[in-house]
């Protein structure tokens, strides 16, 4: 694979944003996740592979919490965000979820205007102080998430009128826009064209100057195209966790290398 | 069974019988579905038919006109247009007046009166027409001493007589008219002093009683219903809405939710006469409230319209896309924001279609309002809310079940004309359903 030299970037390890230790998830009986342990560094995107049903998803919505809203979902063991357990019972998870962002595998914008998607963040946690600040922010966001010069005329627009790929750019600013430390994004193209994922994947690459990115694909291209490291996910387990290109490269797991080369998933 | 390879190749143009046999399934069972519809449009052009028919007539009635002395010296016997002495003035000496009057008109304008009574020609007009009169001079005594033009109501069977349910045969065999007074009303329309124009006193006034049925109005039921919609409406919808919300997006899954869920259900379906059990024993017997009262009504109405509103509007909370939930609670919005900013807004036109459904179920309803006592007789208009939902009314519905209780036809007419207005509110209600629907839908 050709791809794989793109992913040459330097990490940056000693900086870890998230650390998970003995992570359990159980949905009522089933034990979706099993003795979990990663640490996800600060500014690099970290891609989280394997088949369907393998957990990864089910993993990343432990780092904000999004698990809290399915009754029947437990979850044990320690997700640290910069040392403090997320999981403590002082911890809002709606504070949290300001600090770590989530975007869906399907755009869902609120069927409201582009600009409302956008302010909708900022509005409710009271981040700006007049409407000048927030026009600000908007504009800001929609730069970040290369979308403004497409759409910087019809702000008022329904963002549900936009295309897919517009979308689920303008979904990516609003998850900007609360100016959040990780952005969680769980398989953000798939419901994507091969040029909207491009211009998704550009915007992620830009995105990894300022946030931590945790992206969990499909694709195991898009994984080496733009992810610094790659954790493979296998019914439940971590299989393997290392640099993007050590993992394509030169698997140390049989069943990193049988996905990576198509036998499994 | 062979495989297909053995058979011979078949045309694309021959059917072959198995398709033949599930096209004539399909024609058969589109002929089912059209005899269907056939069956409900005709019941449904029947009931307008009859409804129409019969009740149309009620919005029409027949008037007498004739020119009127008010002489002061029978009127205002004391003299000096004190409103508290003519009132000692009943109907009866109006009635006089009348009497006089019209007697007089008809003989100026040369009507023959053989084998016409005095007594018969004044029959012609209706016993409410005295206190027409009476309710005109008291409410402007300068009219005194002057003559003018009244315009009463004619008694029922001459207004039955020109709207063709009274016949010459039936008034042979009627004590209340005969074909000599018959003949006079139609010799008094040629002349002019009889005719038939609409009557918006049969939708703003009052009840009236078995005797006088060309004055019987459904002013107070109107207002009455009118009422008890307010109350279900202040009440139904955000205690509907707020225990749908909690049930649907706040109450943990178990036993509880589960019971309360199926008795919800239950209760959409609990005869509505029940409610009216409950409404009496305890609204009127344990807390006191007023007998006929559209407060009463309006809370066991509320009872009612309760499960149908909670059972619309979760269903339109649950086919709220969970992405949207997930857009919200991704960005840090509480579960309440996430609710009131997204998820209510795209649930609103289902809940406003499950609302206006309930109210106008409530609006037709008449069995538990009968045991409530809100089909006592009511003549008196309640008050301006609030104190007016504390004082006695009627209600559309049950005003139609007193009419058709009573004995005179003209009450036929009156209970149809009644359905209308009934009708004619329903399908105002169900327009506003259907506006605000397309008002608050969105697309996403």
């Amino acid at each position: 694979m050709n791809d794989m030299t793109l992913t040459e970037k330097p990490v940056n390890a000693s900086d870890i944003k998230i650390t998970a230790r003995n992570v359990q998830v159980y949905y009522g009986t089933t034990h979706a996740i099993k003795d979990v342990d990663v640490d996800i560094p600060d500014r690099t995107v970290t891609a989280f592979i394997g088949p369907s049903g393998c957990g990864k998803s089910t993993f990343l919505r432990c780092l904000n919490r999004m698990n809290d809203t399915i009754s029947i979902c437990r979850v044990t063991g320690n997700i640290a965000l910069d040392g403090q357990d997320i999981y403590d019972k002082r911890v809002d998870p709606v504070q949290l979820r300001a600090k770590v962002g989530m975007v869906f595998q399907k755009p869902n914008p609120f069927p409201k205007s582009i600009y409302d998607n956008v302010a909708y963040g900022p509005k409710i946690h009271g981040m700006t102080r007049s409407r000048a600040e927030l026009d600000e922010v908007v504009e800001g966001c929609l730069r970040r998430a290369a979308l403004w010069n497409e759409v910087k005329d019809r702000l008022h627009a329904p963002g549900t009128g936009l295309s897919g790929g517009q979308q689920q750019r303008l979904c990516i600013a609003r998850a900007i826009a609360t100016s959040p430390e990780v952005l969680l994004m769980d398989e953000p193209c798939s419901a994507l064209d091969p040029i909207a994922t491009a211009q998704v994947e550009e915007l992620i690459d830009e995105l990894r100057s300022q946030f931590s990115v945790v992206i969990v694909t499909h694709s195991m291209q898009q994984a080496a195209r733009v992810s610094q490291r790659t954790a493979f996910f296998h019914l439940g387990n971590l299989v393997e966790y290392g640099e993007t290109g050590h993992i394509f490269t030169n698997p140390s797991d049989p069943r990193t290398e049988s996905y990576i080369t198509g036998r499994i998933g | 069974m062979t495989l297909s390879s053995t058979n011979p190749p078949k045309s694309l143009f021959a059917v072959d019988a198995r398709t033949r046999k599930r096209n004539a399934a399909e024609a058969r069972f589109r002929l089912y579905g059209l005899i269907a519809v056939g069956i409900g449009v005709l019941a449904l052009i029947v009931l307008l038919t009859s409804v129409l028919g019969n009740g149309l007539g009620a919005f029409r009635q027949t008037f007498l006109q004739l020119p009127i002395a008010l002489d002061a010296a029978k009127l205002d016997p004391s003299g000096n247009r004190d409103g508290e002495a003519m009132k000692k003035v009943t109907t009866i000496g109006y009635g006089k007046v009348i009497q006089t009057a019209l007697i007089a008109e008809i003989s100026q304008r040369g009507i023959a009166t053989e084998g016409v009574s005095a007594k018969d020609i004044f029959g012609l007009v209706s016993k409410e027409a005295p206190a027409q009169l009476r309710d005109q001079v008291l409410a402007n005594p300068g009219l005194i001493g002057q003559t003018i033009t009244f315009k009463g109501l004619a008694n029922g069977r001459v207004d039955g007589f020109f709207k063709g349910r009274v016949s010459m045969e039936s008034a042979a065999l009627d004590s209340n008219i005969s074909p000599a007074q018959l003949v006079l009303a139609q010799q008094m329309r040629d002349a002019g002093m009889i005719s038939v124009s609409f009557n918006p006193a049969f939708i703003f006034g009052s009840d009236a009683s078995e005797l006088r049925p060309e004055s019987a109005g459904l002013g107070v039921a109107i207002l009455g219903s009118a009422y008890m919609m307010l109350i279900v409406l202040a009440l139904a919808l955000p205690i509907g809405v707020a225990a749908s919300i909690y049930l649907e997006e706040f109450a943990p899954q178990n036993k509880w939710t589960d019971l309360i869920e199926v008795n919800i259900s239950n209760l959409a379906a609990v005869p509505s006469i029940v409610f009216g059990i409950l409404g009496l024993a305890v609204f009127i017997n344990f807390m006191g409230l007023p007998q006929s009262a559209p407060i009463v009504g309006g809370l066991v109405l509320t009872l009612m319209t309760l499960p149908t509103i909670i059972i619309s509007t979760r269903a339109s909370l649950k086919s709220v896309p969970p992405s949207i939930r997930d857009a919200a609670l991704g960005i840090g919005a509480s579960k309440l924001q996430s609710i009131f900013h997204h998820v209510l807004p795209l649930a609103m036109p289902g809940i406003l279609t499950g609302t206006i459904i309930g109210l106008a179920q409530a609006l037709g309803e008449t069995a538990p309002l009968l045991l409530i006592g809100m089909v006592a007789f009511v003549r008196e208009y309640p008050g301006a809310p609030p104190d007016g939902f504390f004082e006695p009314a009627s209600a559309l519905p049950v005003q139609v079940y007193n009419f058709t209780q009573r004995a005179d036809p003209a009450f036929v007419e009156r209970a149809s004309g009644a359905i209308i207005v009934l009708l004619v509110f329903l399908v105002v209600m169900n327009t506003i359903a259907i506006i605000l629907r397309r008002r608050f839908e969105r697309r996403w």
